[in-house]
């Protein structure tokens, strides 16, 4: 079976970006800049399914700036066997990735699409779902758990009351969420070795995907503030300040 | 043109972020329709027709709907939004799962996770785990929505008198089958719903020591949350975790314990009216957005503050 991963660059998650002065977005320059940790979460299960024999070769896309050939290379240093880039300048919204990766599901034919559930940037968690409208194909979201059948998938979600299994035909699409594995670090043979492995470079055009944006950003702000408060120094202090200053208990 | 609100509920009841998907709905204006899809719904549908603002409540009852399986709900709502100009879901795991579904169907675009109405095309939503706040418009037809709780009072539960339709179509994909759920359960206000929530973190040592905090929560009526470190280490069920991946919170009093801070917990309750924070580390980020910071250990801290509420 082939796995397809999709990776996206985002901004590092150890970042507190800073709304640029002029409110058309987010200051990104000079900025870490690394795979959204979801992603990292999805090759890391595609890697173990192939070490289980499960995956025989693993497939790895990003689509955005010439630049997010690291976080495909990283993902080919952490076992992926070949990298897909589509590249472009336009900031893809999720209808578009899920788009151009229905193209490439349809080129590649995997019998599982592992994604993240969000992007750490815009916060969308769309694309997986997406893509399965796209396809046709069932969804497992906020996976916690993966358990490969015959021709299904059984995946366990994390749902606002609690955990959620279903069965799923195959192909599917998987969306992880933090707790389905903890992602490997790769070393450094293998991030050598990573630097051979195919990378195809591709445009939208290349498979007739109109990419423009459907939402205009009229203005990106800073959240309000939060006023600091103050230190209390004692239980009794924090009891009192409760019932007489905020009035909460 | 009029606008439809997929109801979340568990088929006997609403859930409350309903209530503030109707308000959001009744912010852009226009007639207000109810979607409660299920199977033995009714009781939802009558819930939902007594909404205030709502006009007519659709009543989807059948088995391929019973686990809102978004292959099966997604093509439903798809087929029904044709004759609106906007349909909005609460932004929980449910809406999450198939309205983006919905929007590739339609091919649309989908507005997640919005905290506030501008205009019948444009909205605010938070965006680099609530760091930004993006406005965005939409030019789309159908204007595909999830609603963030937190951003909208609720609408009240009585009041209205809705119609409720039934409606027939039954979309059932086929390719996927519900198995299980383990839901939590708990005599406490829910997480999102609470006037008081008391969160644990890394720093509480393990899943007894929990117990301790809801001895708090016993006393204030207060829901009991988490920190992803937390809920990480086995010590608490993933559904108690706040933060920019987890649940937004915003109670009138935020009680974060052995909670560093980090900016992925705050986006999930820094809208919260007055937050305190119990930490021995006087440095840790989590006292820059808390009203009352205490620096103690919380061992020695959260008994005490126990015994003198
Ligand atoms: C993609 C992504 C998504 C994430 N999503 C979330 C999310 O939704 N929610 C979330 O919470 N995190 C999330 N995180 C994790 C986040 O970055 C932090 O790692 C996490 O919030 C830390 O949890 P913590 O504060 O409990 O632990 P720590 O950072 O380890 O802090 C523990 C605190 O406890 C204090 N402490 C220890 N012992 C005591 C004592 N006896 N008395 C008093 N204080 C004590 C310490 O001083 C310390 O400040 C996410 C991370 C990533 C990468
Ligand atoms: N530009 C992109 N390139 C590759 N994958 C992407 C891209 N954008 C989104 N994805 C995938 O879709 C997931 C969810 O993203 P989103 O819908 O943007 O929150 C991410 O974790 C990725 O797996």
């Amino acid at each position: 079976m082939k796995v397809l991963v999709a990776v996206k660059r985002v901004v590092d998650y150890n970042v507190k970006v800073r709304v640029k002065s002029d409110q058309t977005g987010v200051d990104l320059a000079n900025v870490k800049m690394a795979m959204n940790p979801f992603c990292e979460i999805a090759v890391e299960e595609a890697v173990r399914l192939k070490e289980k024999g499960a995956a025989d070769e693993i497939v790895v896309v990003s689509m955005g700036p010439k630049a997010a050939q690291e976080q495909i290379r990283t993902a080919l240093a952490l076992g992926a066997d070949r990298g897909i880039l589509i590249e472009t300048d336009e900031e893809l919204e999720s209808l578009a990735v899920a788009k151009l990766l229905a193209k490439v599901v349809d080129e590649e034919q995997p019998g599982l699409v592992i994604l993240g559930k969000q992007s750490i940037d815009s916060d969308a968690n769309q694309t997986g779902q997406m893509l399965g409208a796209l396809t046709g194909m069932p969804q497992g979201t906020f996976a916690s758990e993966v358990n490969l059948g015959e021709g299904t998938v059984d995946v366990t979600r994390e749902i606002d009351g609690g955990l959620q299994t279903v069965s799923l035909n195959m192909p599917a699409i998987v969306t992880t969420d933090l707790r389905l594995n903890e992602p490997r670090y790769a070393s450094l043979p293998n991030i050598m070795k990573a630097k051979r492995k195919p990378l195809d470079t591709k445009t939208p055009a290349d498979y007739g995907v109109e990419v423009a944006p459907r939402l205009k950003t009229l203005k990106v702000e800073a959240p309000a503030e939060r006023q600091g408060g103050v230190k209390v120094a004692s239980v009794d202090e924090l009891v009192e300040k409760l019932k007489n200053e905020a009035k909460v208990v | 043109m009029s606008i439809l609100v997929i109801a979340e509920h568990d088929n006997a009841a609403l859930k409350g972020a309903t209530l503030n998907t109707v308000a959001a709905a009744s912010q852009i204006g226009g007639e207000i329709h109810v979607l409660v899809a299920g199977e033995n719904c009714g009781a939802a549908a009558e819930a939902a027709a007594q909404v205030a603002g709502v006009s007519k409540v659709l009543l989807a009852d059948n088995a391929a709907y019973a686990h809102q399986l978004a292959e099966n709900i997604a093509p439903l709502v798809a087929e029904l939004a044709a004759n609106y100009g906007h349909v909005l879901a609460p932004a929980t795991t449910n809406g999450k799962n198939f309205m983006p579904r919905v929007a590739a169907q339609l091919d649309v675009a989908q507005l997640s996770d919005i905290i506030a109405v501008e205009s019948a095309d444009t909205f605010k939503r938070p965006i680099y785990a609530g760091n930004a706040i993006a406005t965005v418009q939409s030019g789309d037809s159908v204007k595909v929505i999830t609603v963030r709780a937190t951003g909208f009072d609720p609408a009240a539960a009585s009041g209205g008198s809705a119609t409720i339709e039934a409606v027939g179509s039954a979309h059932d994909a086929g390719i996927s089958r519900f198995v299980k759920e383990e839901l939590a359960k708990s005599d406490r206000p829910e997480l999102t719903a609470a006037r008081v929530v008391i969160s644990g973190g890394r720093g509480m040592g393990n899943g007894e020591n929990f117990a301790l905090l809801e001895k708090v929560a016993d006393k204030l009526g207060a829901a009991v949350g988490a920190s992803r470190a937390a809920v990480d280490a086995g010590f608490v069920p993933n559904d108690m975790q706040v933060g920019q991946t987890g649940k937004i919170v915003a109670p009138e009093l935020y009680i974060a314990v052995g909670i560093s801070g980090a900016i992925q917990h705050l986006a999930g309750m820094k809208d919260s009216k007055y937050i305190v924070a119990i930490n021995k580390d006087e440095e840790a980020p989590i006292f820059s957005v808390a009203d009352y910071g205490l620096v103690a250990d919380l061992f020695d801290a959260v008994p005490e503050l126990e015994q003198k509420l």
